[in-house]
Protein backbone atom coordinates (compact mmCIF):
# COMPACT_ATOMS: atom_id res chain seq x y z
CA UNK A 1 0.00 0.00 0.00
CA UNK A 2 3.15 2.49 0.54
CA UNK A 3 4.02 1.65 -2.47
CA UNK A 4 6.16 4.96 -3.96
CA UNK A 5 3.96 6.43 -6.35
CA UNK A 6 6.82 8.81 -7.12
CA UNK A 7 9.63 8.43 -9.70
CA UNK A 8 11.77 7.40 -6.59
CA UNK A 9 15.40 9.23 -6.89
CA UNK A 10 18.96 7.35 -7.40
CA UNK A 11 18.79 4.81 -4.26
CA UNK A 12 21.25 5.69 -1.63
CA UNK A 13 23.79 2.28 -1.82
CA UNK A 14 23.99 3.03 2.06
CA UNK A 15 20.25 3.10 2.38
CA UNK A 16 19.00 -0.92 2.57
CA UNK A 17 15.16 0.27 3.22
CA UNK A 18 15.66 2.48 0.11
CA UNK A 19 11.46 1.95 -0.53
CA UNK A 20 10.74 3.60 2.89
CA UNK A 21 13.31 6.43 2.94
CA UNK A 22 11.70 9.95 2.89
CA UNK A 23 15.14 11.68 2.31
CA UNK A 24 18.71 10.85 2.71
CA UNK A 25 20.93 13.76 3.03
CA UNK A 26 25.11 12.91 3.14
CA UNK A 27 27.64 15.48 4.03
CA UNK A 28 25.52 18.48 2.61
CA UNK A 29 27.19 21.66 3.12
CA UNK A 30 25.75 25.05 2.24
CA UNK A 31 27.86 28.48 2.15
CA UNK A 32 27.03 31.95 1.80
CA UNK A 33 30.02 34.17 0.44
CA UNK A 34 32.53 33.49 2.98
CA UNK A 35 30.41 31.94 5.91
CA UNK A 36 29.29 28.44 5.68
CA UNK A 37 26.05 27.65 7.04
CA UNK A 38 25.47 24.11 6.53
CA UNK A 39 28.57 21.84 7.68
CA UNK A 40 28.78 18.41 6.48
CA UNK A 41 25.32 17.42 7.30
CA UNK A 42 23.87 14.05 7.51
CA UNK A 43 19.92 13.14 7.85
CA UNK A 44 17.88 10.19 6.98
CA UNK A 45 14.17 10.46 7.26
CA UNK A 46 11.69 7.46 6.75
CA UNK A 47 8.56 7.24 5.42
CA UNK A 48 5.50 7.51 7.94
CA UNK A 49 8.51 9.09 10.56
CA UNK A 50 7.86 12.87 11.96
CA UNK A 51 11.19 14.33 12.97
CA UNK A 52 11.17 17.92 14.53
CA UNK A 53 14.20 20.32 13.99
CA UNK A 54 14.68 22.52 16.47
CA UNK A 55 17.41 25.68 16.84
CA UNK A 56 18.51 28.57 17.46
CA UNK A 57 17.58 31.66 14.63
CA UNK A 58 20.22 31.62 12.28
CA UNK A 59 22.20 27.93 12.88
CA UNK A 60 20.80 27.05 9.48
CA UNK A 61 17.13 24.99 10.07
CA UNK A 62 15.86 27.30 7.23
CA UNK A 63 18.64 26.93 5.09
CA UNK A 64 18.09 23.18 5.43
CA UNK A 65 14.56 23.17 4.55
CA UNK A 66 15.22 24.81 1.58
CA UNK A 67 18.04 23.01 0.19
CA UNK A 68 15.71 19.41 0.34
CA UNK A 69 12.44 21.63 -1.06
CA UNK A 70 15.08 22.21 -3.96
CA UNK A 71 15.03 26.46 -3.41
CA UNK A 72 18.48 26.44 -2.79
CA UNK A 73 21.41 25.39 -4.39
CA UNK A 74 23.78 23.32 -2.58
CA UNK A 75 27.45 23.83 -2.54
CA UNK A 76 28.42 19.95 -1.81
CA UNK A 77 26.90 16.74 -0.57
CA UNK A 78 23.69 14.32 -1.74
CA UNK A 79 20.28 14.66 -1.41
CA UNK A 80 18.44 11.55 -2.19
CA UNK A 81 15.21 12.36 -2.13
CA UNK A 82 11.97 13.49 -4.21
CA UNK A 83 12.77 16.17 -6.67
CA UNK A 84 9.60 17.63 -5.33
CA UNK A 85 8.60 17.46 -1.89
CA UNK A 86 5.72 19.31 -0.67
CA UNK A 87 6.41 22.38 1.65
CA UNK A 88 3.84 24.45 4.33
CA UNK A 89 5.69 27.60 4.24
CA UNK A 90 4.74 30.37 7.36
CA UNK A 91 2.61 32.14 5.45
CA UNK A 92 -0.28 29.99 3.60
CA UNK A 93 1.25 31.27 0.52
CA UNK A 94 -2.22 31.11 -1.40
CA UNK A 95 -2.65 32.46 -4.82
CA UNK A 96 -5.28 35.28 -4.11
CA UNK A 97 -6.32 35.22 -7.42
CA UNK A 98 -7.34 31.72 -7.79
CA UNK A 99 -10.33 29.53 -5.39
CA UNK A 100 -9.83 27.37 -3.03
CA UNK A 101 -10.06 24.56 -5.01
CA UNK A 102 -7.45 25.63 -7.75
CA UNK A 103 -5.15 26.58 -5.05
CA UNK A 104 -5.08 22.74 -3.81
CA UNK A 105 -4.73 21.71 -7.68
CA UNK A 106 -1.90 23.77 -8.53
CA UNK A 107 0.68 21.98 -10.35
CA UNK A 108 -1.43 19.01 -10.67
CA UNK A 109 -3.00 18.00 -13.97
CA UNK A 110 -6.01 16.14 -15.70
CA UNK A 111 -9.29 15.73 -15.37
CA UNK A 112 -9.22 13.95 -12.08
CA UNK A 113 -7.49 17.56 -10.48
CA UNK A 114 -10.63 19.40 -9.53
CA UNK A 115 -12.05 15.93 -7.23
CA UNK A 116 -8.40 15.14 -5.74
CA UNK A 117 -8.38 19.07 -4.45
CA UNK A 118 -11.82 18.45 -3.17
CA UNK A 119 -11.25 15.90 -1.56
CA UNK A 120 -8.21 17.17 0.14
CA UNK A 121 -10.29 20.07 1.02
CA UNK A 122 -12.46 17.81 2.84
CA UNK A 123 -9.66 16.01 4.62
CA UNK A 124 -9.04 19.44 5.93
CA UNK A 125 -12.29 20.81 7.18
CA UNK A 126 -13.00 22.90 4.03
CA UNK A 127 -14.92 20.15 2.19
CA UNK A 128 -17.64 23.20 1.19
CA UNK A 129 -15.69 26.12 0.21
CA UNK A 130 -14.26 25.06 -3.01
CA UNK A 131 -14.89 27.86 -4.67
CA UNK A 132 -14.18 30.40 -2.16
CA UNK A 133 -11.71 33.13 -2.26
CA UNK A 134 -8.32 32.76 0.17
CA UNK A 135 -9.26 36.30 1.44
CA UNK A 136 -12.80 35.18 3.03
CA UNK A 137 -10.69 32.52 5.13
CA UNK A 138 -8.99 32.98 8.56
CA UNK A 139 -5.77 32.60 9.46
CA UNK A 140 -6.00 28.95 10.53
CA UNK A 141 -8.43 28.12 7.67
CA UNK A 142 -6.15 29.78 5.49
CA UNK A 143 -3.06 27.17 6.69
CA UNK A 144 -5.27 24.08 6.19
CA UNK A 145 -5.57 25.12 2.18
CA UNK A 146 -2.38 25.15 2.43
CA UNK A 147 -1.87 21.67 4.11
CA UNK A 148 -4.64 20.44 1.50
CA UNK A 149 -2.37 21.76 -0.87
CA UNK A 150 1.01 19.65 0.08
CA UNK A 151 -0.98 16.74 1.01
CA UNK A 152 -2.80 16.46 -2.36
CA UNK A 153 0.22 15.20 -4.26
CA UNK A 154 0.83 12.59 -1.68
CA UNK A 155 4.43 13.44 -1.00
CA UNK A 156 7.15 11.31 0.01
CA UNK A 157 8.20 14.20 2.12
CA UNK A 158 6.70 16.94 3.45
CA UNK A 159 8.54 20.24 4.83
CA UNK A 160 6.80 22.10 7.41
CA UNK A 161 8.68 25.68 7.87
CA UNK A 162 7.28 26.74 10.90
CA UNK A 163 3.75 26.62 10.05
CA UNK A 164 1.90 27.07 12.98
CA UNK A 165 4.06 29.95 14.37
CA UNK A 166 1.43 32.91 13.00
CA UNK A 167 -1.67 31.46 14.29
CA UNK A 168 -3.18 31.86 17.66
CA UNK A 169 -3.04 28.92 20.54
CA UNK A 170 -6.38 27.40 20.09
CA UNK A 171 -5.63 27.20 16.51
CA UNK A 172 -2.69 25.52 16.74
CA UNK A 173 -3.84 23.02 19.20
CA UNK A 174 -6.06 22.15 16.79
CA UNK A 175 -3.95 22.25 13.68
CA UNK A 176 -1.64 19.84 15.91
CA UNK A 177 -3.60 17.51 16.09
CA UNK A 178 -5.21 17.64 12.43
CA UNK A 179 -1.31 17.23 11.10
CA UNK A 180 -1.04 14.29 13.09
CA UNK A 181 -3.94 12.68 11.66
CA UNK A 182 -3.20 13.73 7.87
CA UNK A 183 0.43 12.23 8.09
CA UNK A 184 -0.91 9.08 9.90
CA UNK A 185 -3.06 8.79 7.20
CA UNK A 186 -0.87 9.94 3.96
CA UNK A 187 2.42 8.60 5.72
CA UNK A 188 4.88 11.13 4.44
CA UNK A 189 8.38 11.68 5.62
CA UNK A 190 8.10 14.75 7.83
CA UNK A 191 10.89 17.50 8.51
CA UNK A 192 9.26 20.36 10.93
CA UNK A 193 11.23 23.29 11.23
CA UNK A 194 9.90 24.77 14.54
CA UNK A 195 11.18 27.11 17.46
CA UNK A 196 8.64 25.81 19.97
CA UNK A 197 9.96 22.64 22.01
CA UNK A 198 6.42 21.82 22.87
CA UNK A 199 5.01 21.55 19.56
CA UNK A 200 8.53 19.51 19.00
CA UNK A 201 7.18 16.85 21.43
CA UNK A 202 3.87 16.95 20.51
CA UNK A 203 4.10 16.20 16.84
CA UNK A 204 7.33 14.28 16.38
CA UNK A 205 9.01 10.54 16.80
CA UNK A 206 12.62 11.95 16.70
CA UNK A 207 13.58 15.90 17.81
CA UNK A 208 17.06 16.65 16.03
CA UNK A 209 19.07 19.87 17.80
CA UNK A 210 20.92 22.06 14.73
CA UNK A 211 23.74 23.71 16.32
CA UNK A 212 26.26 25.53 14.34
CA UNK A 213 25.33 23.99 10.64
CA UNK A 214 25.20 20.48 12.02
CA UNK A 215 23.16 17.81 13.53
CA UNK A 216 24.07 18.73 17.25
CA UNK A 217 21.82 16.17 19.23
CA UNK A 218 19.18 13.73 18.72
CA UNK A 219 16.53 12.21 20.54
CA UNK A 220 13.57 9.92 20.23
CA UNK A 221 10.14 10.97 21.95
CA UNK A 222 8.97 8.53 24.05
CA UNK A 223 5.00 7.98 22.94
CA UNK A 224 3.85 9.05 26.23
CA UNK A 225 5.50 12.12 26.04
CA UNK A 226 3.99 12.95 22.75
CA UNK A 227 0.08 12.37 24.43
CA UNK A 228 0.54 13.73 28.09
CA UNK A 229 2.27 17.25 28.28
CA UNK A 230 2.76 16.43 31.95
CA UNK A 231 4.38 13.45 31.57
CA UNK A 232 7.31 12.65 33.60
CA UNK A 233 9.06 11.75 30.04
CA UNK A 234 7.67 15.01 28.29
CA UNK A 235 9.40 17.12 31.05
CA UNK A 236 12.62 15.37 31.21
CA UNK A 237 12.93 15.93 27.74
CA UNK A 238 11.31 19.21 27.47
CA UNK A 239 14.53 20.35 30.42
CA UNK A 240 16.93 18.49 28.22
CA UNK A 241 16.03 20.03 24.60
CA UNK A 242 16.18 23.65 26.22
CA UNK A 243 19.16 22.92 27.98
CA UNK A 244 20.63 22.17 24.70
CA UNK A 245 18.89 25.22 22.98
CA UNK A 246 21.10 27.12 25.57
CA UNK A 247 18.07 28.19 27.83
CA UNK A 248 18.08 28.08 31.39
CA UNK A 249 15.53 25.81 33.36
CA UNK A 250 14.76 26.54 36.72
CA UNK A 251 14.11 23.36 38.72
CA UNK B 1 -37.57 67.88 40.23
CA UNK B 2 -41.46 69.04 39.98
CA UNK B 3 -40.99 69.40 44.27
CA UNK B 4 -38.61 71.57 44.08
CA UNK B 5 -39.60 73.82 41.38
CA UNK B 6 -42.67 74.86 43.41
CA UNK B 7 -40.36 76.65 45.37
CA UNK B 8 -38.74 79.08 42.45
CA UNK B 9 -39.64 82.02 41.34
CA UNK B 10 -41.80 82.38 38.44
CA UNK B 11 -39.82 83.20 36.07
CA UNK B 12 -37.13 80.95 37.08
CA UNK B 13 -39.44 78.11 37.12
CA UNK B 14 -40.79 79.68 33.41
CA UNK B 15 -37.12 79.31 32.37
CA UNK B 16 -36.60 75.34 34.08
CA UNK B 17 -39.56 74.50 31.98
CA UNK B 18 -38.19 75.92 28.92
CA UNK B 19 -35.05 74.00 29.76
CA UNK B 20 -36.73 70.80 30.10
CA UNK B 21 -38.77 71.23 26.93
CA UNK B 22 -36.06 72.43 24.88
CA UNK B 23 -37.62 74.94 23.09
CA UNK B 24 -35.28 78.19 23.96
CA UNK B 25 -37.59 81.09 25.21
CA UNK B 26 -36.35 84.30 24.49
CA UNK B 27 -38.42 86.48 27.16
CA UNK B 28 -36.47 84.98 29.94
CA UNK B 29 -34.89 87.96 31.56
CA UNK B 30 -30.97 88.42 32.35
CA UNK B 31 -32.37 88.16 36.15
CA UNK B 32 -32.46 84.48 36.20
CA UNK B 33 -28.77 83.78 35.44
CA UNK B 34 -28.35 80.74 36.54
CA UNK B 35 -31.65 79.03 35.22
CA UNK B 36 -30.21 80.91 32.01
CA UNK B 37 -27.49 79.20 31.76
CA UNK B 38 -28.58 75.88 32.85
CA UNK B 39 -31.00 76.90 29.96
CA UNK B 40 -27.95 77.27 27.63
CA UNK B 41 -26.29 73.76 28.64
CA UNK B 42 -29.42 71.83 28.02
CA UNK B 43 -30.13 73.62 24.55
CA UNK B 44 -25.65 72.83 23.92
CA UNK B 45 -26.54 69.31 25.26
CA UNK B 46 -29.81 68.84 22.68
CA UNK B 47 -27.66 69.39 19.66
CA UNK B 48 -25.20 67.18 20.68
CA UNK B 49 -27.63 64.40 21.33
CA UNK B 50 -29.12 65.41 17.52
CA UNK B 51 -26.28 65.08 15.66
CA UNK B 52 -27.09 65.86 11.43
CA UNK B 53 -27.89 62.61 9.93
CA UNK B 54 -25.89 61.39 7.78
CA UNK B 55 -26.88 61.28 4.07
CA UNK B 56 -27.83 57.79 2.63
CA UNK B 57 -25.31 56.65 0.37
CA UNK B 58 -28.15 56.93 -2.29
CA UNK B 59 -29.22 60.46 -1.44
CA UNK B 60 -25.10 61.23 -2.54
CA UNK B 61 -25.20 59.79 -5.52
CA UNK B 62 -28.43 61.60 -6.01
CA UNK B 63 -27.09 64.75 -5.06
CA UNK B 64 -24.09 64.29 -7.15
CA UNK B 65 -25.33 63.68 -10.20
CA UNK B 66 -28.00 66.68 -9.62
CA UNK B 67 -25.25 69.34 -9.30
CA UNK B 68 -23.74 69.16 -12.87
CA UNK B 69 -27.51 68.94 -13.95
CA UNK B 70 -27.92 71.96 -11.95
CA UNK B 71 -24.70 73.83 -13.61
CA UNK B 72 -25.80 73.02 -16.50
CA UNK B 73 -29.79 74.72 -16.07
CA UNK B 74 -27.95 77.35 -14.42
CA UNK B 75 -25.80 77.81 -18.37
CA UNK B 76 -28.71 77.31 -19.94
CA UNK B 77 -30.64 80.14 -18.26
CA UNK B 78 -28.34 82.55 -18.41
CA UNK B 79 -27.68 81.85 -22.24
CA UNK B 80 -31.82 82.38 -22.88
CA UNK B 81 -31.21 85.64 -20.75
CA UNK B 82 -29.29 86.58 -23.13
CA UNK B 83 -26.03 87.19 -20.70
CA UNK B 84 -23.55 84.72 -22.69
CA UNK B 85 -23.74 85.83 -26.23
CA UNK B 86 -23.96 82.73 -28.42
CA UNK B 87 -20.88 83.32 -30.34
CA UNK B 88 -19.09 82.74 -26.90
CA UNK B 89 -20.75 80.49 -25.45
CA UNK B 90 -24.06 78.79 -27.14
CA UNK B 91 -27.21 77.24 -24.71
CA UNK B 92 -26.47 73.71 -23.98
CA UNK B 93 -29.89 72.93 -25.59
CA UNK B 94 -28.44 74.99 -28.87
CA UNK B 95 -25.53 72.67 -28.89
CA UNK B 96 -28.03 69.79 -28.07
CA UNK B 97 -30.31 70.60 -31.31
CA UNK B 98 -26.91 70.79 -33.47
CA UNK B 99 -25.73 67.50 -32.45
CA UNK B 100 -29.52 66.15 -33.05
CA UNK B 101 -29.08 68.00 -36.80
CA UNK B 102 -25.28 66.54 -37.10
CA UNK B 103 -26.24 62.76 -36.53
CA UNK B 104 -29.37 63.04 -38.72
CA UNK B 105 -26.64 64.16 -41.52
CA UNK B 106 -24.62 61.20 -40.80
CA UNK B 107 -21.55 63.80 -40.41
CA UNK B 108 -21.39 63.40 -36.06
CA UNK B 109 -21.39 59.63 -36.26
CA UNK B 110 -18.98 58.86 -39.50
CA UNK B 111 -16.46 61.47 -37.48
CA UNK B 112 -16.86 59.58 -34.56
CA UNK B 113 -16.18 56.26 -36.03
CA UNK B 114 -12.93 57.65 -37.60
CA UNK B 115 -11.61 58.97 -34.46
CA UNK B 116 -12.52 56.02 -32.30
CA UNK B 117 -10.99 53.72 -34.86
CA UNK B 118 -8.08 56.12 -34.85
CA UNK B 119 -8.30 56.05 -31.06
CA UNK B 120 -8.32 51.53 -31.16
CA UNK B 121 -5.38 51.37 -33.28
CA UNK B 122 -2.72 53.46 -31.72
CA UNK B 123 -4.10 51.78 -28.62
CA UNK B 124 -3.81 48.13 -29.86
CA UNK B 125 -0.61 49.13 -31.28
CA UNK B 126 0.72 51.14 -28.24
CA UNK B 127 -0.27 48.72 -26.07
CA UNK B 128 1.26 45.45 -27.42
CA UNK B 129 4.43 46.68 -28.04
CA UNK B 130 4.35 48.50 -24.50
CA UNK B 131 2.87 45.15 -23.20
CA UNK B 132 5.84 43.07 -24.55
CA UNK B 133 8.12 44.91 -24.12
CA UNK B 134 7.07 45.30 -20.07
CA UNK B 135 7.18 41.40 -20.10
CA UNK B 136 10.42 41.01 -21.70
CA UNK B 137 11.95 43.55 -19.15
CA UNK B 138 10.24 42.47 -16.04
CA UNK B 139 10.93 39.08 -16.43
CA UNK B 140 14.52 39.42 -17.83
CA UNK B 141 17.53 41.00 -16.61
CA UNK B 142 19.68 41.32 -19.89
CA UNK B 143 16.22 42.28 -21.75
CA UNK B 144 16.23 45.25 -18.88
CA UNK B 145 19.98 45.70 -19.37
CA UNK B 146 19.05 46.37 -23.20
CA UNK B 147 15.94 47.84 -23.73
CA UNK B 148 15.04 50.19 -20.39
CA UNK B 149 17.63 52.63 -20.59
CA UNK B 150 16.18 53.97 -23.77
CA UNK B 151 12.86 53.62 -23.17
CA UNK B 152 13.21 55.76 -20.72
CA UNK B 153 14.98 58.39 -22.53
CA UNK B 154 12.48 58.09 -24.91
CA UNK B 155 9.61 58.29 -22.43
CA UNK B 156 11.22 61.55 -21.34
CA UNK B 157 10.41 63.38 -24.04
CA UNK B 158 7.23 64.69 -23.79
CA UNK B 159 5.73 62.92 -26.95
CA UNK B 160 3.68 66.07 -28.18
CA UNK B 161 7.01 67.47 -28.76
CA UNK B 162 7.57 64.53 -31.18
CA UNK B 163 4.54 66.60 -33.29
CA UNK B 164 6.57 68.27 -36.49
CA UNK B 165 8.70 65.13 -36.67
CA UNK B 166 5.94 63.15 -36.86
CA UNK B 167 4.09 65.40 -39.83
CA UNK B 168 7.37 65.06 -41.74
CA UNK B 169 8.19 61.54 -40.63
CA UNK B 170 4.18 60.42 -42.04
CA UNK B 171 3.05 63.88 -43.39
CA UNK B 172 -0.73 64.25 -42.71
CA UNK B 173 -2.22 60.75 -42.60
CA UNK B 174 -3.70 58.53 -40.47
CA UNK B 175 -0.17 57.01 -40.22
CA UNK B 176 0.70 60.01 -38.12
CA UNK B 177 -1.91 60.34 -35.66
CA UNK B 178 -2.16 56.51 -35.28
CA UNK B 179 1.94 56.79 -34.44
CA UNK B 180 1.29 59.74 -31.72
CA UNK B 181 -1.45 57.60 -30.23
CA UNK B 182 0.37 54.34 -29.83
CA UNK B 183 3.43 56.69 -28.56
CA UNK B 184 1.65 58.01 -25.94
CA UNK B 185 -0.40 54.49 -24.75
CA UNK B 186 3.25 52.60 -24.93
CA UNK B 187 4.73 54.17 -22.22
CA UNK B 188 2.27 54.22 -19.26
CA UNK B 189 1.53 50.37 -20.61
CA UNK B 190 5.31 49.37 -20.12
CA UNK B 191 5.96 50.83 -17.43
CA UNK B 192 3.20 49.27 -15.21
CA UNK B 193 3.67 45.86 -16.89
CA UNK B 194 7.37 45.89 -15.68
CA UNK B 195 6.54 47.32 -12.33
CA UNK B 196 3.65 44.63 -11.62
CA UNK B 197 5.79 42.00 -12.33
CA UNK B 198 8.66 43.06 -10.79
CA UNK B 199 5.95 43.40 -7.70
CA UNK B 200 4.74 40.22 -7.85
CA UNK B 201 5.40 38.17 -4.25
CA UNK B 202 8.41 36.14 -5.08
CA UNK B 203 6.90 33.77 -2.31
CA UNK B 204 4.41 32.97 -4.46
CA UNK B 205 6.92 32.50 -7.06
CA UNK B 206 7.93 30.00 -4.76
CA UNK B 207 5.05 28.09 -3.76
CA UNK B 208 4.48 27.96 -7.98
CA UNK B 209 8.67 25.89 -8.33
CA UNK B 210 7.61 23.94 -5.05
CA UNK B 211 4.75 22.89 -6.57
CA UNK B 212 6.26 21.80 -10.22
CA UNK B 213 4.83 24.83 -12.23
CA UNK B 214 6.71 24.70 -15.30
CA UNK B 215 8.12 28.36 -16.69
CA UNK B 216 4.99 28.47 -18.47
CA UNK B 217 2.48 28.21 -16.24
CA UNK B 218 4.47 29.80 -14.16
CA UNK B 219 4.08 33.02 -15.99
CA UNK B 220 0.38 32.34 -16.45
CA UNK B 221 -0.72 31.19 -12.72
CA UNK B 222 1.05 33.60 -10.87
CA UNK B 223 2.98 36.33 -12.68
CA UNK B 224 0.94 37.50 -15.02
CA UNK B 225 -2.57 37.42 -12.44
CA UNK B 226 -0.13 39.34 -9.75
CA UNK B 227 0.68 41.89 -12.63
CA UNK B 228 -2.45 42.46 -13.67
CA UNK B 229 -3.51 45.12 -10.99
CA UNK B 230 -0.81 47.36 -11.93
CA UNK B 231 -0.99 46.58 -15.94
CA UNK B 232 -5.05 47.63 -15.52
CA UNK B 233 -3.83 50.29 -13.92
CA UNK B 234 -1.98 51.08 -16.73
CA UNK B 235 -4.49 50.80 -19.43
CA UNK B 236 -6.80 52.94 -17.49
CA UNK B 237 -3.98 56.01 -17.67
CA UNK B 238 -2.99 54.96 -21.15
CA UNK B 239 -6.78 55.66 -22.73
CA UNK B 240 -6.39 58.92 -20.91
CA UNK B 241 -3.30 59.75 -22.95
CA UNK B 242 -4.59 57.89 -26.09
CA UNK B 243 -7.38 60.14 -26.17
CA UNK B 244 -5.31 63.51 -25.50
CA UNK B 245 -2.69 62.46 -28.46
CA UNK B 246 -5.96 62.13 -30.76
CA UNK B 247 -7.08 65.63 -29.95
CA UNK B 248 -3.76 67.13 -30.52
CA UNK B 249 -2.91 64.65 -33.74
CA UNK B 250 -6.54 65.77 -35.30
CA UNK B 251 -5.97 69.27 -35.04
CA UNK B 252 -3.37 68.99 -37.42
CA UNK B 253 -4.88 68.82 -41.10
CA UNK B 254 -7.58 66.47 -41.27
CA UNK B 255 -10.10 65.72 -43.22
CA UNK B 256 -12.54 63.11 -41.01
CA UNK B 257 -12.51 62.97 -36.89
CA UNK B 258 -13.99 64.58 -34.36
CA UNK B 259 -11.31 66.73 -34.62
CA UNK B 260 -12.06 68.57 -37.84
CA UNK B 261 -15.29 68.82 -37.20
CA UNK B 262 -13.61 70.96 -34.84
CA UNK B 263 -11.39 73.12 -36.54
CA UNK B 264 -13.95 72.88 -39.64
CA UNK B 265 -16.26 74.60 -36.76
CA UNK B 266 -13.86 77.44 -35.83
CA UNK B 267 -13.11 78.74 -39.46
CA UNK B 268 -16.84 79.16 -39.66
CA UNK B 269 -17.11 80.58 -35.82
CA UNK B 270 -19.32 78.01 -35.56
CA UNK B 271 -19.02 77.86 -31.23
CA UNK B 272 -22.34 75.03 -30.84
CA UNK B 273 -20.41 72.49 -32.80
CA UNK B 274 -16.76 73.43 -30.84
CA UNK B 275 -18.56 72.56 -27.64
CA UNK B 276 -20.61 69.81 -29.17
CA UNK B 277 -16.70 68.11 -30.18
CA UNK B 278 -15.70 69.00 -26.86
CA UNK B 279 -18.57 67.27 -24.83
CA UNK B 280 -17.90 63.93 -27.79
CA UNK B 281 -14.26 64.11 -26.37
CA UNK B 282 -15.44 64.53 -22.78
CA UNK B 283 -18.07 61.38 -22.98
CA UNK B 284 -15.94 59.29 -24.80
CA UNK B 285 -13.23 59.89 -21.88
CA UNK B 286 -15.46 58.85 -19.25
CA UNK B 287 -16.61 56.14 -21.61
CA UNK B 288 -13.27 54.85 -22.34
CA UNK B 289 -13.08 54.92 -18.05
CA UNK B 290 -15.92 53.17 -17.20
CA UNK B 291 -14.88 50.49 -19.69
CA UNK B 292 -11.83 50.11 -18.09
CA UNK B 293 -13.55 50.10 -14.43
CA UNK B 294 -15.77 47.34 -15.73
CA UNK B 295 -12.50 45.72 -16.94
CA UNK B 296 -10.90 46.27 -13.09
CA UNK B 297 -13.97 44.51 -11.54
CA UNK B 298 -14.34 41.63 -13.85
CA UNK B 299 -10.86 40.70 -13.96
CA UNK B 300 -10.01 41.54 -10.38
CA UNK B 301 -12.82 40.16 -8.52
CA UNK B 302 -10.77 38.30 -5.98
CA UNK B 303 -9.22 41.50 -5.29
CA UNK B 304 -10.50 42.84 -1.81
CA UNK B 305 -9.82 46.29 -3.46
CA UNK B 306 -12.10 46.05 -6.46
CA UNK B 307 -14.82 43.02 -5.35
CA UNK B 308 -17.85 44.92 -6.33
CA UNK B 309 -19.62 43.08 -2.82
CA UNK B 310 -19.19 39.84 -1.35
CA UNK B 311 -16.55 37.57 -2.73
CA UNK B 312 -18.40 34.57 -3.76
Amino acid sequence: MNAPRFDTAPTAATAPAAAATAVAVHGLRRRYGERTVIDGLDLTIVRGEFVALLGESGCGKTTLLRALAGLDTIDGGRIDGPPQPAVVFQEHRLLPWEPLWRNVALGLEGDTAQSLAQQALAEVGLGDRLHDWPRNLSGGQAQRVALARALVREPRLLLLDEPFAALDALTRIRMHALVKALVRRHQPGVLLVTHDVDEAIALADRVLVMREGAIAGEYAVPPEAQTLRTHPAAVALRETLLAELGVAVEA
Amino acid sequence: MSEWTQHLPTAARIATHAAQSTAPLPTAGPRSTAPAAERAAASKADTARRPARPLSPRSLALISWLAPLALVVVWELFARAGALSPQVLPAPSRVAQTAWQLVLQGQLISDLGVSLLRAATGFAIGGTIGFTLGTLVGFSRLAEALLDRSVQMVRAVPFLAMLPLVIVWFGVDEAGKIFLVSLGVMFPIYINTVLGIRQVDPKLVEVGRVNGLSTTALIRRIVLPGALPSILAGVRYALAVAWLALVIAETIATEAGIGFLAMDAREFLRTDVIVLTIVVYAAIGVASDAVARALERRLLSWHPNYAARGGR
